[in-house]
C-alpha cells in the first residue's frame, strides 16, 4: 500500500495521461466498429448467403494477433509508425470483427411478426429497420458491444510496445523496474475502466429498451 | 540477407534448431493445452455446481464479466514482477483467462435444460447426480462444448503474450521481430497463429460431432427462456451468454 | 421510441464530447498537434526515448532543461529498441532523444564501425559520415553506457572468466540471453561471434538489460547477460562484467540526437549544458535512484538538474 500511494503521489501525471489516452483509444473505435458493423450485420442477413462467409472472415480476423496488425498499418494506411491512429484502426476492425455477427444475429432474433406488423402498418424499409429491428435487437447487439468495449480496454495496454498504450505503459514501466506499484494501478484502473463501461452500456440499454423490464413484474 | 520471406525460409521450418516454428508451435500448443485443461478442471465443476442447483448463479454470470475485464498483459507483468518469470505465471495468467468462458457456458448449458426432461428423470427415480450426468450434462453439452471452442481459440491468441515475459510460444516471432524490425517474422507469428486458431476450431467442431449426442437439437429456446436471460444478464439466449463470456483478452 | 432512442444518443455523444474534451488539453491522442503526429506539423519537438529506464531518465533531463530554456517540449517514452526508434526519428514522429554515440554508428555504419574507431573523439568523427540526411547530432557528454557481457561470480570462478577471450572458450556450453536485438547486432552476437569467436550454446530473447535478464543471471536461467555498464544490478548481485580487450564495444558516450528542421541556437545551448555535466558517475548515481529506490524518472531528472545547477 506503502509504495502505491508513494508511486501515485509522484507519478499522478503520467497516470492521468495514461488513463485519457487508453480511453480515447478504446471508445472511439468502439464507436466506429459499432457504426460500421451495423451495415454489415444488416446485409448479412438481407442476403442470407452472405452470413457464413462474414462469421468465417470475422473469426480470422479476431485471432491475428494485434501486436502484428499496429505494425502492419503503417504500410497499409500511411501513417507513421508511432500513431495512434493505427491503434485505433486496429482495434475498429477488431470490434467490426466482433459485432458484426452479433448484429446480424440480433436482428434474426427479432419476431418476424413484428416486422410483418410494422409493414403493415406502412413502414418502409428503411424506417422499420431503424425504429422496429434495431430496437428490439438492442439488447443482443449491446450485450456484443459490452464484449467489444471491455476487449478493446484490453488490447489498448498491447500498443505500450510501441510508446502508444495508454495504461499499459504503466505495464511496462513496472516490467522494466521491478517494480508492482504501477502495473496494480494499471491493473485496477484497467478493471474499473471496463466496469464503468459496461455499467454505462447497459445503462444506456435501459434507456433504450424499456420494454424489457416490463415482464419482470406483473 | 537472402529475401525469402520469413515464413517460407526453410530454415525456421528446421525442428531442431531452438526458435524454429515447428518448436515455438509446439510450445504454443502446450500452453494452451495445458491452460485449458487446469482451467477446466477449476471451472468445470463450479459451473456444474451452479447450474444443477440454480443457486450462486451470481458467481457464474459475472465470473464472465470480471474476468474478461482483467488485463492479460498486466496480469502477467504483475505475476512476474512478483515471482520471476518461469511457466507459472504464464499459466496463472492464462487460467484466469479462461475460467471464465468455461465456467459460464456450463453454467448456461445446464440452465437452458428443459425443465420438464428433469421432472421426468426425477419422476424415473434418478438421484440428483445421475440426473446430473445422465440428463442434464448430455443436453448442455453443445453449449458446453462451445464455451470449451471459445476459451481454446482465446487462448491461442492470448498465449502469445508468453513472449513479453521471456516466454516461448509464437509471440516469440511478434516480439523478436518488434524489437528487430523484422517485420518478416511478425508476419509469420501472426500467420501462423491466425492458421492455428482455425484448425484447432475445426477439429474441435469435428470432436463436438462425435461427442453431442445425435439426440440433441441444441440451441431451440422459446422466447419464455429467452426474457428470463435478458433480465439475468443482459443477453437472450445461452449463446449469447457464452460469447459473453469470451474476448480476445490481450493480444 | 424515437425520444428513447434520442435520448440514448445523446448519453453517448455527451459523454464521448466530455471525455476528449477533459483529454484535450493534454492531447493524450497526438504526439505533436496534428491527430496523425506530424512533427512538422507542431513547433514543440517531440522527445522519445528507448524502452529502459536510462534512456527515459536522459529524456526527461533533455525536456526539463529545453523547457527551462523556454522551448516548448511533447513527451513520447518508451518507444522500443534502436529499430523502432530510428525508425521514429526518420519518419518525424519523434525529433529528439538520447542515444549512444557507439552503438549508434556499429547500427548505422555498413558492416559495423571503420576499424580502429573506438575513442569517443573518433566514434563521435565517424558518426558524422554515416547520420541520415536531416539528422544531426549535438555535443556528447563524457558519460558512457556500455554494453557488457556479464557473468554471476559463481560463474566467473568456475569457468576462469575475466574478459571476453576467456569466455570464447566455454561459449559453447553456456545460455546467453538480453534484449532480442542483440542477437543480430554488430555489437552483439554478430560482433562476438567475428571478432572472439564467441558462439552461445543458446540464446534468450529476454529485456534489454532489464529485471528479465538480471532476474534470469541471478538464477543461472542464463549464464552470460548483456546487461548495461551503469545497471546498479551489477553491483549489488556481485556479477562479474567480462573485459573487452579487443574493444569490439566502442565508446558509448550519450548524445542527443536531433531533427535539425527542429534545432536552434536556444535548443543546442541547452541540450549541450546537460551534456556538460553528465559523467558516468553522476549517471550511475542518478539512475540508482531510479531502479532501486523506484523514484520517477521526472523527480530524479529534477533533483539531478538543479544538483547541476540547470534547473
Amino acid at each position: 500500500m506503502n509504495g502505491i500511494s508513494n508511486y501515485l503521489s509522484q507519478n499522478s501525471s503520467i497516470v492521468v495521461d495514461a488513463l485519457l489516452q487508453h480511453i480515447v483509444l478504446a471508445v472511439l473505435p468502439l464507436l466506429i466498429g459499432v457504426l460500421v458493423s451495423l451495415p454489415i450485420g444488416y446485409l448479412a442477413v438481407r442476403f442470407g448467403w452472405l452470413y457464413h462467409p462474414i462469421l468465417n472472415l470475422s473469426g480470422i480476423v479476431y485471432s491475428i494477433p494485434s501486436l502484428a496488425v499496429f505494425v502492419a498499418l503503417p504500410y497499409v494506411l500511411g501513417t507513421r509508425i508511432l500513431s495512434p491512429v493505427n491503434i485505433v484502426v486496429a482495434l475498429a476492425i477488431y470490434t467490426i470483427a466482433l459485432m458484426a455477427r452479433t448484429v446480424a444475429d440480433g436482428l434474426r432474433s427479432v419476431d418476424p411478426a413484428l416486422t410483418d406488423a410494422a409493414t403493415g402498418m406502412g413502414y418502409q424499409r428503411v424506417r422499420r429497420l431503424v425504429e422496429v429491428e434495431l430496437p428490439l435487437a438492442a439488447p443482443v447487439i449491446l450485450a456484443g458491444v459490452r464484449v467489444a468495449a471491455v476487449s478493446n480496454i484490453s488490447l489498448v495496454s498491447v500498443g505500450a510496445l510501441l510508446g502508444v498504450g495508454g495504461l499499459g505503459a504503466l505495464f511496462t514501466r513496472g516490467l522494466q523496474l521491478d517494480y508492482t506499484a504501477p502495473i496494480l494501478v494499471g491493473v485496477v484502473l484497467s478493471v474499473a475502466l471496463a466496469a464503468v463501461a459496461d455499467l454505462l452500456i447497459v445503462l444506456f440499454q435501459r434507456a433504450v429498451t424499456p420494454w424489457s423490464r416490463a415482464g419482470q413484474g406483473v | 540477407m537472402d529475401d525469402t520471406p520469413y515464413l517460407l525460409d526453410g530454415a525456421n521450418w528446421d525442428w531442431s534448431r531452438t526458435g524454429s516454428i515447428p518448436q515455438l508451435l509446439v510450445d504454443h500448443l502446450g500452453y494452451t493445452a495445458i491452460t485449458v485443461l487446469v482451467g477446466f478442471l477449476i471451472a468445470f465443476p463450479i459451473g456444474l455446481l451452479i447450474g444443477h442447483t440454480g443457486k450462486g448463479s451470481f458467481i457464474a454470470i459475472n465470473a464472465g464479466n470480471a474476468g474478461r475485464a482483467l488485463p492479460t498483459l498486466g496480469l502477467l507483468s504483475l505475476l512476474v514482477t512478483l515471482m520471476s518469470i518461469g511457466f507459472l505465471p504464464i499459466l496463472i495468467a492464462l487460467v484466469v483467462l479462461v475460467i471464465p468462458p468455461i465456467l459460464t457456458s456450463t453454467y448456461a448449458g445446464l440452465r437452458q435444460v428443459d425443465p420438464d426432461a428433469v421432472d421426468a428423470a426425477r419422476g424415473m427415480g434418478m438421484s440428483g447426480l445421475q440426473v446430473l450426468f445422465r440428463v442434464e450434462l448430455p443436453i448442455a453439452l453443445p453449449v458446453i462444448f462451445g464455451g470449451l471452442r471459445a476459451a481454446v481459440l482465446q487462448v491461442v491468441a492470448t498465449a502469445t503474450v508468453a513472449a513479453y515475459v521471456a516466454g516461448s510460444g509464437l509471440g516469440r516471432l511478434l516480439v523478436d521481430g518488434l524489437a528487430l524490425s523484422d517485420y518478416g517474422r511478425m508476419l509469420a507469428g501472426a500467420v501462423v497463429v491466425a492458421l492455428l486458431a482455425i484448425v484447432l476450431d475445426l477439429l474441435l467442431a469435428g470432436v463436438q460431432r462425435l461427442v453431442v449426442s445425435p439426440g440433441i437439437t441444441g440451441r431451440g429456446q422459446s422466447r419464455g427462456r429467452g426474457a428470463r436471460f435478458v433480465a439475468e444478464s443482459g443477453a437472450e439466449n445461452p449463446e449469447e451468454l457464452v460469447t459473453a463470456g469470451t474476448t480476445k483478452g490481450t493480444s | 421510441m424515437n425520444r428513447r432512442n434520442l435520448l440514448g444518443l445523446a448519453m453517448v455523444g455527451s459523454l464521448t464530447a466530455g471525455l476528449v474534451a477533459c483529454g484535450s488539453d493534454e492531447d493524450p491522442l497526438a504526439t505533436g498537434d496534428s491527430p496523425t503526429g506530424d512533427s512538422t506539423e507542431t513547433t514543440a519537438i517531440i522527445v522519445g526515448s528507448a524502452n529502459f529506464p536510462e534512456s527515459e531518465l536522459l529524456a526527461e533531463m533533455y525536456c526539463q532543461v529545453l523547457e527551462t530554456a523556454g522551448v516548448e517540449v511533447t513527451r513520447q517514452f518508451n518507444i522500443g529498441a534502436r529499430e523502432i526508434y530510428l525508425k521514429a526519428l526518420d519518419d518525424g514522429s519523434i525529433d529528439l532523444l538520447p542515444e549512444y554515440n557507439g552503438s549508434l554508428l556499429a547500427y548505422l555504419a555498413d558492416g559495423g564501425a571503420p576499424e580502429g574507431v573506438v575513442s569517443p573523439e573518433d566514434v563521435y568523427d565517424a558518426l558524422q559520415d554515416v547520420l541520415p540526411e536531416g539528422i544531426e547530432t549535438l555535443e556528447q557528454a563524457a558519460a558512457e553506457d556500455k554494453d557488457t557481457l556479464t557473468v554471476s561470480r559463481a560463474t566467473a570462478t568456475q569457468y576462469n572468466l575475466a574478459t571476453l577471450d576467456d569466455l570464447a572458450a566455454v561459449s559453447g556450453d553456456l545460455v546467453a540471453g538480453g534484449g532480442p536485438e542483440f542477437q543480430e547486432r554488430y555489437q552483439g552476437l554478430v560482433g562476438l561471434q567475428e571478432v572472439y569467436g564467441i558462439e552461445f550454446k543458446e540464446w534468450r530473447s529476454l529485456d534489454p538489460g532489464g529485471p528479465l535478464t538480471v532476474a534470469a543471471l541471478a538464477d543461472g536461467t542464463i549464464q552470460v547477460a548483456n546487461l548495461f555498464s551503469t545497471d546498479s544490478a551489477i553491483v549489488t548481485n556481485d556479477f562479474v562484467p567480462l573485459e573487452d580487450t579487443k574493444s569490439l564495444f566502442l565508446a558509448e558516450n550519450i548524445v542527443p540526437v536531433i531533427r535539425s528542421s527542429k534545432n536552434d541556437q536556444t535548443v543546442t545551448d541547452a541540450l549541450n549544458s546537460v551534456s556538460a555535466v553528465l559523467t558516468t558517475d553522476n549517471l550511475t548515481e542518478y539512475l540508482a535512484k531510479v531502479q532501486v529506490d523506484k523514484q520517477s524518472s521526472a523527480a530524479v531528472a529534477t533533483e539531478f538538474l538543479t544538483a547541476n545547477g540547470l534547473a
